[in-house]
């Protein structure tokens, strides 16, 4: 007699079926970069990656895995094989001079030249 | 949802057999002990990837495997709401497997490779997946303690060394704390009501008290192995230790419904600050984890009839001029 399970839906499904027959590893699907946007006009941000054949396949997937609960204005998908990135190892390219405040704002001050100016020269004010 | 990771004997004694470039070793281990973490590209020795590619690729299968029993309710589920959050909960647990699957790629394994490991009984699952779902109480309990104790685990993975792990478990327990609180919900509901759900409800914490205690493995006093994996942060905390925060955070919340799990000894040393309870039989836990529970043959069945029914959509859909590389991040 076949054996019971507790879910009704299980008891529905022929399990014997394919009995015994090995199950092989299939070649596998491309993977995807997914970007979710929240807002429009907001930026996409990566999110992390589904397995599909094609561009729309990968849009329906990521939108249940990346877009289950808050909010999204849209998804980007991008191949990862398309992605081009830097070698991890030569990260040093990011490393020209050690110090960089001169592109900063905050290096340009002011303030202090101009009230030892003033102190000097208060006929010109 | 979540087991802590199960190290055979065996797996124990095979770890630490193979030979690092010792400076690579030590630029590796400085780098971990720094709290930086380690990305998919990084170098790392041969064991910290097998380590870590085994435990990720348990946890993906737990979560697939965890969906079954909470699914068998799905048809029956006392409300629409009840039924809205199950099935919600449900399709986390997937998208959490699916998540998992990615982060253990990165490490050189693809999903098919796991699901066919999965399916031929050589890769493990939580334990606690080969119990069964009696009644509507027990989808409470799992609802709520055993995703409880998962977050507790959860948590303190997600503190790790390797970062696509971390990221995808960062994800994944935001989305439990709704899992947990659904839970709860249910399980003071039933525990508020009449006689006859809090009998149910007693009966089902019966039923899972053990699961519960086996969840996070063998007490400490057994597993040496765990030195070089605290070490290389793939386990940041032993297992006694998350049994422990698990008792003290959620016996409380059972007691104070006027409910109790039937062990007698169960109490907390106030001086000690540790958790006592009696021997939850390690034998058995040892026989259900190698395949001898009562839904062990079930849940692979099951996972075993979906991957053969349904393969030849994804064989229809299989494109052989599409090239796969390894996942970035």
């Amino acid at each position: 007699m076949k054996e019971q399970s507790l879910d009704p839906r299980i008891n529905r499904l022929d399990l014997s079926r394919g009995e015994g027959e090995q199950v092989q590893a299939q070649s596998h699907l491309p993977t995807w970069e997914v970007f979710h946007q929240e807002k429009r006009g907001k930026q996409a941000v990566h999110a992390g990656i589904v397995h599909a054949s094609s561009p729309d396949m990968a849009l329906v997937l990521a939108k249940e895995q990346y877009a289950r609960r808050g909010k999204t204005a849209n998804l980007w998908v991008v191949r990862t094989s398309d992605v081009y990135t830097f070698k991890q190892e030569d990260d040093d390219v990011f490393e020209t001079v050690p110090e960089k405040t001169y592109r900063e704002p905050s290096a340009y001050k002011v303030r202090d030249r101009i009230e030892a100016w003033q102190k000097l020269h208060p006929e010109q004010l | 949802m979540y087991g802590n990771a199960y190290i055979s004997p065996e797996e124990a004694a095979r770890m630490g057999s193979v030979q690092e470039d010792p400076e690579k070793l030590s630029m590796f281990e400085e780098r971990i002990a720094r709290g930086e973490k380690i990305e998919p590209g990084d170098w790392m020795p041969a064991e910290y990837r097998r380590q870590l590619l085994r435990m990720i690729e348990q946890h993906a299968h737990s979560e697939i495997v965890g969906a079954l029993p909470e699914g068998t309710w799905i048809t029956r589920a006392p409300n629409f709401r009840r039924k809205l959050a199950l099935i919600a909960k449900v399709q986390d647990e997937i998208g959490h497997g699916q998540l998992l699957y990615s982060a253990a790629e990165t490490l050189g394994k693809t999903r098919e490779e796991m699901l066919q490991d999965l399916i031929s009984g050589k890769a493990k699952y939580s334990n606690v997946f080969n119990y069964p779902a009696y009644t509507w109480a027990d989808i409470a309990v799992i609802g709520f303690l055993v995703d409880g104790a998962a977050i507790v685990n959860q948590v303190i993975n997600s503190k790790g060394s390797y970062g696509p792990y971390c990221r995808a478990l960062e994800r994944i327990c935001y989305e439990e704390s709704f899992h947990l609180k659904q839970g709860h919900d249910n399980f003071v509901y039933l525990a508020t009501g009449t006689a006859k759900q809090r009998a149910m409800l007693q009966d089902a914490l019966n039923r899972w008290y053990k699961p519960l205690i086996h969840f996070f493995g063998p007490s400490d006093r057994e597993s040496q192995h765990s030195e070089k994996l605290m070490r290389w942060k793939i386990k940041l905390a032993s297992n006694d230790d998350m049994r422990n925060q698990f008792l003290d955070q959620y016996v409380p919340k059972v007691r104070e419904l006027g409910l109790n799990f039937p062990d007698p000894n169960l109490h907390k040393d106030p001086v000690s600050g540790k958790w006592h309870f009696s021997d939850p039989d390690w034998e058995e836990f040892k026989r259900v984890i190698n395949g001898d529970g009562p839904c062990n043959k079930e849940r692979l069945e099951v996972r075993r009839y979906a991957e053969l029914a349904n393969r030849w959509v994804r064989s229809a859909l299989m494109r052989p001029s599409e090239k796969y590389v390894t996942p970035l991040a």
